[in-house]
């Protein structure tokens, strides 16, 4: 379970978060949605690790272990999942070994042993088949001359790999066409499960009829101002976000 | 402004003194090595007003002189071989040397492989062997002092003439290892005759703790139409001062790729001089320095294009950590007659220590109308974001940064044929990389 108290955090002075507070349960796939702006991309920083924020004020517990103590790498080890809305390239850095690298550093951290070579090619092989990737993706450098869809599938095999507890979707409909939005939701789908929660950042409800979640949040000024069922993404696709900025106004 | 004449330091006398006494004993034509020494002597020292050496001020760093290294007992030639551990993976003709003085006990000289002819240099220089007339292929690198050093004082190494397409490659093994300090000029010809192949590796290691001068000038004289592969490690100790100079004269439709990984030495200069002498010739000239602690390390390279339609590619890769650092000169000359010449070169420089530096200094110079050059440089530190990435899959921070460390020097390392000289060279930064603190 994760929960995030009183959140307040800045970057170069600007606050973005500001006082936020959420639950995601064990099992739950929570959404949110909101304008550009109101925060959501720095929430899923904050929540992996990224060093630029300036945490000013509340905490972010998963499973009771306080994140905001710990290397971005422990988090990952603890649990923690984030799929990019834009996955890095990294040339010179083979797909593969990066893959092995970071399975075996989340298995070491967790006090188990290396994964043999046969073992974690056959994982990639079946998991690569399973997002309908290209074999020759595997032996290219990472992300490297791939295209907006196939980096998205490329964090997603990632996810299925490293079996995180708390997985961070960014936008992850970014970019997709209609097939790959398809099978980047079937292999977050496939990865459903009642020890795995979702946080899935969006800004349009399309990618919720692939991924239906439990509960939506509508975030705006760096806070959670309503929250509802899924019926919520309807009506924010509906009516925009215009209540919300209104209220600003007022 | 006015020339200024530099009192002569310490060094500068000591090195006229071990002339005076050196050149009635060493082999050859005492009347070459006085010209050189005298052309040296002129001069001195280079320091940082000399443009070449700005960055690496020989006067003030070389401030006593070695001794230089008599030939060594068989013990110590059996305890220095020991410990030279360079590609040992590597099937290749074993051309040791050390001290600065060749293993000929070493070389099986009935049984060299095919293709393959070896003569003592000691012996050569006595007689006045024909090859001699080969030496100094790149006339304008006997204007370079180091040069001009190695020229007065070399005592000994090996003249190699290959001829046809040689299999096993030949490795040249330098060891420095005795107890104290010593200097050595060793000097390495190498004719590769029209039409042949071959692999060429280098190694040069010397002991902790003892700051030995080593001076070593391979050069090579390279026919048409020939393939030669050229890997070499340096990863002295960490007291030595290395000197070298790689002289490469190469003939029309050539293939000539080389490499040199540095971890090695206090401090390092290493020199490059190139002529492309024949028309559609490849050159490639990588280079690959890890740098950490107070090193200094310098890699020097001229490439002059001399003919027509001509490709040379430059890459160096330079990791500087701590409060090291790194330079880079690197210079492609383009007379009016080298037209169609295509040169390009790149430095790339990591910086991972606060307090490291680099200097980098591109130049071109182009006569030539018809021509495509290209230099740049970089110098910068870690993508943050990459770093956050890779952490955020799990992997601690070193190990992230040694994956993108990693990465980076590979692209310099990649194109090494021989496999197993190229596994050892990756193993070279994998423990340099495991050796970060």
């Amino acid at each position: 379970m994760l929960e995030i108290k009183n959140l307040v955090v800045q970057i170069e002075d600007k606050r973005i978060l500001n006082g936020l507070n959420l639950t995601v349960s064990k099992g739950e796939i929570a959404a949110i949605m909101g304008p550009n702006g109101s925060g959501k991309s720095t929430l899923s920083y904050v929540i992996a690790g990224k060093e630029d924020y300036e945490i000013l004020d509340g905490e972010i517990l998963l499973d009771g272990q306080n994140l905001l103590e710990m290397e971005p790498d422990q988090r990952a080890a603890a649990g923690v999942f984030l799929a990019f809305q834009y996955p890095l390239e990294i040339p010179g850095v083979g797909t593969m070994t990066f893959l092995k690298a970071a399975l075996n550093a989340q298995r070491k951290a967790r006090g188990d042993d290396e994964l043999s070579t046969p073992d974690f090619i056959k994982q990639v092989n079946a998991a690569a088949a399973k997002l309908e990737m290209p074999k020759d993706m595997l032996k290219r450098a990472l992300n490297v001359g791939f295209s907006g869809g196939e980096k998205k599938r490329m964090e997603i095999l990632q996810m299925a790999l490293l079996q995180p507890s708390f997985c961070i979707l960014d936008e992850t409909d970014s970019g997709l066409d209609i097939d790959a939005l398809r099978i980047v939701s079937e292999g977050v789908n496939s990865l459903r499960s009642p020890d795995r929660s979702f946080l899935v950042i969006t800004h349009y409800q399309r990618l919720l009829n692939h991924i239906v979640p439990d509960t939506v949040h509508v975030m705006h000024g760096g806070r959670i101002v309503r929250t509802g069922g899924k019926e919520l993404a309807l009506e924010l696709e509906a009516n925009g976000y215009a209540d919300y900025r209104e209220e600003e106004a007022a | 402004m006015a020339d200024v004449t530099l009192m002569k330091t310490p060094a500068e006398t000591a090195l006229a003194q071990a002339f005076e006494s050196a050149k009635t004993t060493l082999p050859g034509n005492a009347e070459s090595r006085a010209q050189a020494f005298e052309q040296f002597n002129l001069r001195g020292l280079p320091h940082r007003r000399v443009e070449e050496f700005k960055y690496t001020d020989l006067r003030a760093l070389l401030r006593e002189i070695a001794p230089f290294a008599g030939v060594p007992t068989a013990d110590e030639t059996k305890v220095a071989l020991q410990g030279s551990k360079a590609f040992s993976n590597v099937a290749a003709l074993q051309v040791p040397f050390v001290n600065g003085h060749f293993v000929r006990e070493a070389v099986d000289f009935h049984n060299l492989p095919e293709g393959i002819e070896l003569v003592p240099l000691r012996e050569a220089l006595a007689d006045g062997h024909e090859w001699l007339a080969h030496l100094s292929p790149v006339p304008w690198a006997s204007d370079n002092p180091v040069y001009q050093l190695n020229t007065s004082f070399m005592a000994d190494g090996v003249m190699i003439r290959v001829a046809g397409s040689v299999e096993t490659p030949v490795h040249l093994r330098f060891v420095t290892a005795a107890a104290s300090a010593v200097a050595t000029a060793t000097r390495v010809l190498v004719v590769v005759e029209e039409g042949s192949s071959f692999t060429l590796i280098e190694s040069h290691e010397s002991t902790d703790g003892a700051n030995h001068q080593p001076n070593d000038v391979v050069e090579m004289l390279v026919g048409d139409r020939t393939n030669v592969q050229h890997v070499r490690q340096n990863a002295e100790g960490d007291r030595t001062l290395a000197l070298s100079t790689l002289a490469l004269k190469i003939g029309s439709e050539a293939v000539f790729n080389s490499i040199n990984v540095v971890t090695g030495a206090a401090t390092s200069r290493h020199q490059v001089y190139a002529i492309l002498n024949g028309e559609n010739t490849n050159l490639r000239v990588n280079g690959a320095t890890m740098l950490k602690g107070t090193q200094h390390g310098d890699s020097t390279l001229v490439v002059e294009h001399n003919a027509l339609h001509c490709e040379s590619r430059e890459l160096f890769k330079t990791v500087v950590d701590d409060e090291a650092t790194g330079v880079f000169q690197g210079k492609i000359i383009v007379p009016h007659h080298a037209q169609k010449t295509d040169g390009r070169m790149m430095s790339a420089a990591l910086l991972l220590g606060e307090n490291a530096a680099m200097n980098n200094k591109p130049e071109l110079e182009i006569f030539a109308d018809d021509v495509q050059c290209a230099h740049g440089a970089t110098c910068g530190q870690l993508d943050e974001d990459l770093l956050f990435y890779l952490m955020a899959r799990g992997l601690p921070k070193k190990e992230a940064e040694s994956l993108l460390v990693q990465a980076f020097l590979g692209e310099a390392i990649e194109f090494v044929e021989n496999e197993s000289a190229r596994e050892a060279l990756v193993g070279t930064v994998e423990s340099w990389l495991k050796a970060r603190t």
